[in-house]
């Protein structure tokens, strides 16, 4: 009886939460709907096509699951910092630097088998090294995360940006470093699609990551100085350690993100100028876990979303000619609605009040 | 090092503190308020461009500059609303707006102009000098003091304050705690307004998605450093502007032999990790900055 009672609430609770990510995303549509229209552009032919290049067709829906292969995993790195009490948007630098590592691996000569191993090594590595920078920032200096993180986003920038200029160019294509070796990439998983076996990866990472959230010692250390810090002091938790390994984690997840990205995603296997194949994986994560209101499970089907509007972006700009930086903007608009708390039972107890 | 010289690196110095004293004192009023708005450079961004887009079309800088402050008060406050009314999450809302910003400005570049990146506006609409120098440059210096005057020395920064930092006595002593609250957000937004108007028309005279490049993010850090004080901050600003004047003096010094210069242009956000790591320990915000305040 009190079982049934307890699933009920559940069940309720998330119905709550996807009526609330359901509103926070028309609420986008609807103001992006009038930026476009401001901008010159037919709104229903944007989405038209943005809905046509994301899901409309097999190769669409193979274009935004490859998206949302490292969103997975970046949407997971700020999910387990938010639970632990922390902002970490520092994913976005640590996706630049694990690519960076890949390509170090890829510049070693190594025999052939070795090259995946080594590059998840030193990409994992280098993204793990550059989260725990501000993770030792936060814990013995008390400096802001959200501060930290953006500067090593920048400082991780100008370095891969150097990296691949200056030391790792291929000779023969300048504007891109050097290309992963045949035996160093991930395999595709539909042929003349995008989308790579990587997918499996960030599924397994996930899915491992819910039950080390809820079913192990150090999630519930996690969630508890997530909640309230000074009470988890008084159960015996050392607050810095827990922080330091949640910094830990999501370098890692991040770190995996960037690897698969430039191991995985044909045809380039490469960072190209300025990064573009990599800008903006680490900040859409941040759509991604606030959409699947930072739990693991929730993740996966927001990564299809955000996934999803980065697929159909381009066929936006191609068919409707819409910018595609647009799509950047409502995931804006739908992270400032989803700000609120219980924006659902907000509006009801307004109707209810009149 | 001849005296010409010398006035030009001060100069450039000046210029590139200032938007950062711009958007940190902003951010210290509204802070002090209680409301957190990490979405500082997002709102240099969107006043940037809304700022090139009303001068470019009007050919009127000084509406350019009104527009770009408007942008800001705007977002201030939807932020004040989200953050103040409805107890919504200050980083979060934050975050929306850097995201917002991100998409909505390389979209409205080419919505308007069809130019893909950026867009140079034209010398009519550009910020006239006044007597050698910028006038927000001037400006700024004149804020400054008069907000920390506000903010210390009357009765209505005392009721400020009172909101960061014990809202319910506050409240209990009849400020209206939400209404100032949105009113710090509104006018803490509009100085990053004006700092994001004052580079795109004024010192760098162009907009680009990268225009404020983590200044916004900077500027929180000086917030820090100086220890939620206008004239602290004014100190903080001018040490992390130095840094930047400091990446293009050295690209043309010997030392870009040794040092690269692409990796010279790290050197601001060493910087700010650098000091913020240094100075910080003995900082303390206000206590109810970025707590939603709840009347029981």
């Amino acid at each position: 009886m009190s079982l049934q009672l307890k699933l009920g609430e559940r069940y309720k609770e998330i119905l709550f939460s996807i009526s609330e990510v359901a509103l926070a995303t028309l609420i986008g549509i609807g103001i992006s709907a009038i930026l476009i229209k401001a901008g010159g552009y037919s709104p229903t032919s944007a989405f038209f096509y943005l809905f046509k290049g994301a899901f409309g067709n097999l190769y669409g829906l193979y274009t935004s699951l490859s998206y949302s292969t490292p969103l997975m995993l970046t949407g997971l790195a700020f999910a387990l910092s938010v639970r632990a009490g922390l902002f970490n948007i520092g994913a976005e630098g640590q996706v630049y630097i694990a690519a960076l590592g890949a390509i170090i691996a890829a510049s070693l000569a190594l025999p052939s088998y070795l090259y995946l191993l080594a590059e998840f090594a030193i990409g994992i590595g280098l993204a793990v090294m550059w989260s725990l920078f501000a993770g030792i920032l936060k814990v013995w200096k008390g400096v802001n995360e959200v501060v930290s993180t953006i500067m090593l986003n920048w400082i991780a920038y100008w370095v891969t940006e150097y990296s691949r200029s200056n030391i790792f160019y291929d000779p023969l294509s300048p504007d891109r470093t050097i290309r992963i070796p045949i035996t160093g990439r991930l395999p595709i998983l539909v042929e003349n699609t995008q989308l790579y076996s990587g997918i499996f990866i960030s599924l397994i990472v996930v899915i491992v990551t819910y039950v080390i959230l809820w079913k192990t010692a150090l999630g519930y250390e996690i969630r508890a100085v997530g909640l309230s810090p000074s009470a988890s002091k008084y159960a015996g938790i050392k607050y810095s350690l827990v922080a330091l390994e949640a910094f830990a984690l999501s370098g890692l997840f991040a770190g995996i993100a960037g690897v698969m990205e430039t191991i995985g995603r044909p045809p380039t296997y490469a960072i190209v100028t300025s990064l573009t194949n990599l800008v903006n994986l680490g900040f859409n994560g941040i759509t991604v876990s606030l959409i699947g209101r930072n739990n693991p499970i929730g993740i996966i089907p927001a990564s299809i979303f955000i996934g999803g509007l980065m697929a159909g972006a381009t066929s936006m700009q191609i068919f409707a000619g819409v910018p595609l930086e647009m799509v950047q903007a409502v995931q804006g608009i739908i992270v400032m609605v989803l700000a609120l708390p219980g924006i659902i039972r907000l509006i009801k107890s307004k109707i209810r009040r009149r | 090092m001849d005296e010409a010289m010398l006035l030009s690196i001060l100069l450039q110095t000046a210029y590139a503190s200032t938007p950062l004293l711009l958007s940190s004192t902003g951010e210290i009023l509204s802070e002090r308020a209680g409301i957190v708005n990490i979405g500082l450079e997002g709102i240099m961004l969107l006043s940037g461009f809304v700022g090139v887009v009303v001068g470019q079309e009007t050919l009127n800088p000084l509406l350019g500059i009104l527009a770009g402050i408007g942008a800001g008060a705007l977002v201030g406050l939807i932020h004040g609303m989200i953050t103040a009314y409805m107890k919504g999450d200050h980083v979060i809302s934050g975050l929306g707006i850097n995201l917002f910003a991100l998409g909505f400005v390389p979209y409205g570049i080419y919505a308007v102009w069809g130019v893909r990146g950026y867009f140079n506006p034209s010398d009519q609409a550009k910020v006239p000098k006044v007597f050698g120098v910028s006038p927000i440059f001037i400006a700024s210096l004149v804020l400054v003091p008069l907000i920390y005057y506000i903010l210390f020395k009357t009765r209505f920064g005392l009721s400020l304050r009172a909101c960061g930092e014990d809202p319910h006595s506050a409240d209990a002593s009849g400020v209206r705690v939400e209404r100032m609250q949105l009113l710090a957000s509104v006018i803490g937004a509009s100085f990053s307004g004006l700092a994001g108007v004052f580079m795109s028309l004024d010192w760098l005279t162009t907009i680009t998605k990268d225009l404020p490049a983590g200044r916004g993010f900077i500027a929180l850090a000086i917030v820090n450093f100086a220890n939620w004080n206008p004239l602290l901050g004014l100190l903080g600003s001018y040490v992390f502007g130095f840094s930047w004047v400091a990446i293009e003096w050295l690209k043309i010094s010997a030392l870009k032999q040794v040092i690269p210069v692409t990796l010279l242009n790290t050197i601001p956000y060493l910087v700010t990790l650098a000091v913020t790591a240094g100075a910080l320990g003995r900082s303390r915000p206000p206590k109810y900055a970025g707590v939603p305040y709840k009347k029981e």
